[in-house]
């Protein structure tokens, strides 16, 4: 705890390096899962295959997927960005699919008969009907992005695990300690704030 | 001119033994309220899927307003086709006014005009101005649907496609949504394609029944018609023709009068009932007639008894309906 109290500044930057890698990753894999759980919904053949690949990815060890990135993309930022991208897909994706194909077939037939093309049905009555289950995946997305970015500081990337590494290496538990804290503390905000993003989006008509 | 002329329509799905619809032809006049029945498969909902395209017909031809349905952008062709379903549809994360707005909205109505529209059909549809802001789970099943015909009415169509509307309703629920449909369509004029499985529903609601089998119609025509003359076994069956009591409902009092007496006679026995009138229907009449105790009952025609009407009436009416040409008995309405 003193040393939390001592060099909160040094921790801050970390906490901040950390937010940064998981917000980036989280954006990046958001705009990868959007279009291609809408395109999984709509065509179920791909559905298996796709997913299938996303959860093989999802068993590779994060540390053993970082150390293969390296050849490729160095050290630092980059290599940690793209694991997380990579391990997030599966839970993003899989929820918008989810989120999408869950809708009542009804809601649909009116939408349709309605006259809405399927832009009009795509944005007014599928995503925001799918819009909380969506907002659940990225939470869970996001805590194990937390946790997983942790290791991101064995490629030199910066983030809370370098307190971890550090404290390991010089054996100081107080700096594993404060590293843990900072973690958890991030990953609890992350969680309650999120949460509320879900219960905002069916605010009213859902059903929890 | 027609709203509706189907020429051979068919509808094919793949991987299926035999067409869902095998080739009709009708043609259906403005205002006309019909019924598709007919037993679960046997293409009623697929052909009127076929009307707004929500199925593109394997062959055949169809016009709508006169216009080739075909040449239509078909996203134009149903905003200017309204259409309610069992389940409703309503979309849950939308407040009721936005759920009836949905249509006006595709076609770029002005928010005050939209505005001034929702009010309108809420009121039609019998709920109250403060429905506006909620969403559809709040609302009950018979109240869902009315959100669900309101929108269908939203931008004022011709034509209505109606998909079992009233199915997941509780009787008495299901009968005022009857009603108030009838009332409705008299106000207005739409033309209604309703399809539905339920027979009493049918005979209630219908100008004329379209009755389907294995996706051909096997007959179309007024309820009492149908009942009076089914074309086949199938169809009297299905409409269980042979209840003299169904045919009785469709027939009116003053169908069955045979003579009139200018002055009133003296009556005792039907006084305390509700007086009949001649567009009363010979189902109530003998439900009154028997209770009564009595042999005849008195016929009013505003404050004035102008007939009498026995069980020899009703009957000889059942006997003509039978044999004589249908047209000249058909209900009024």
């Amino acid at each position: 705890m003193s040393y939390l109290l001592k060099n909160w500044p040094y921790v801050g930057t970390l906490l901040l390096q950390h937010l940064w890698l998981t917000v980036s990753a989280l954006a990046i894999a958001t705009v990868i899962a959007l279009p291609t759980g809408v395109l999984l919904a709509r065509a179920p053949r791909l559905r298996g295959p796709v997913l299938g690949l996303f959860g093989l990815l999802y068993t590779i060890p994060s540390l053993s997927l970082l150390v293969l990135l390296i050849p490729l993309l160095r050290l630092g930022y980059w290599p940690a960005v793209v694991t997380l991208v990579i391990y997030a897909q599966l839970v993003l994706t899989r929820n918008v699919v989810v989120g999408l194909t869950g809708i009542a077939p009804a809601v649909i037939e009116a939408a349709r008969g309605m006259g809405m093309n399927s832009w009009q049905r795509l944005t007014q009555v599928e995503l925001p009907l799918a819009l909380p289950l969506m907002l659940a995946g990225l939470r869970i997305a996001t805590l194990s992005t937390i946790g997983i970015a942790t290791v991101a500081a064995f490629v030199n990337a910066g983030g809370l695990g370098t307190l971890l590494f550090d404290g390991v290496r010089s054996s100081n538990p107080e700096k594993i300690v404060a590293g843990a804290i900072a973690v958890a503390a991030l990953a609890i905000v992350a969680n309650a704030l999120l949460r509320h993003a879900e219960l905002w989006a069916s605010r009213g008509w859902g059903a929890a | 001119m027609s709203i509706i002329v189907a020429e051979g329509l068919v509808k094919q799905f793949p991987g299926e033994p035999r067409p869902a619809v095998a080739g009709v032809s009708f043609v259906v006049e403005p205002g006309e309220f019909i019924v598709l029945l007919g037993p679960s498969g046997c293409g009623k909902t697929t052909l009127l899927k076929l009307l707004n395209r929500l199925y593109e017909p394997t062959a055949g031809r169809l016009l709508i307003g006169g216009v080739d349905a075909r040449g239509i952008p078909v996203t134009e062709l149903r905003r200017g086709i309204g259409y309610a379903i069992q389940q409703t549809g309503l979309f849950p994360h939308l407040r009721v006014a936005h759920n009836i707005a949905v249509v006006p909205r595709l076609l770029g109505w002005a928010r005050p005009r939209i505005e001034a529209r929702i009010d309108e059909l809420l009121a039609l549809v019998g709920l109250p101005q403060s429905y506006r802001s909620r969403y559809p789970r709040q609302l009950s099943g018979g109240e869902q649907q009315r959100v669900g015909l309101a929108r269908a009415l939203a931008a004022d169509p011709a034509l209505m496609l109606m998909d079992e509307p009233f199915g997941a309703l509780d009787a008495i629920t299901r009968s005022r949504l009857q009603d108030e449909l009838l009332d409705i369509q008299r106000k207005l004029h739409k033309t209604i394609m309703f399809v539905t499985h339920d027979v009493e529903e049918a005979l209630r609601l219908a100008d004329r029944m379209l009755v389907m089998r294995e996706g051909q119609i096997v007959q179309f025509a007024t309820p009492l018609t149908i009942l009076t003359r089914p074309s086949d076994p199938f169809v009297e069956q299905l409409v269980g023709a042979e209840d003299a009591l169904r045919q009785l409902s469709l027939m009116r009092v003053g169908a069955a009068l045979t003579r009139r007496s200018s002055r009133a006679e003296s009556t005792s026995a039907a006084a305390t009932l509700p007086p009949l009138r001649l567009d009363d229907d010979l189902r109530t009449a003998l439900a009154q007639l028997l209770s009564s105790g009595g042999d005849a009952l008195p016929v009013f025609e505003g404050e004035r008894e102008i007939a009498q009407l026995t069980l020899a009436d009703m009957r000889a009416m059942l006997r003509r309906s039978t044999v004589a040409a249908p047209t000249a008995l058909e209900p009024t309405r």
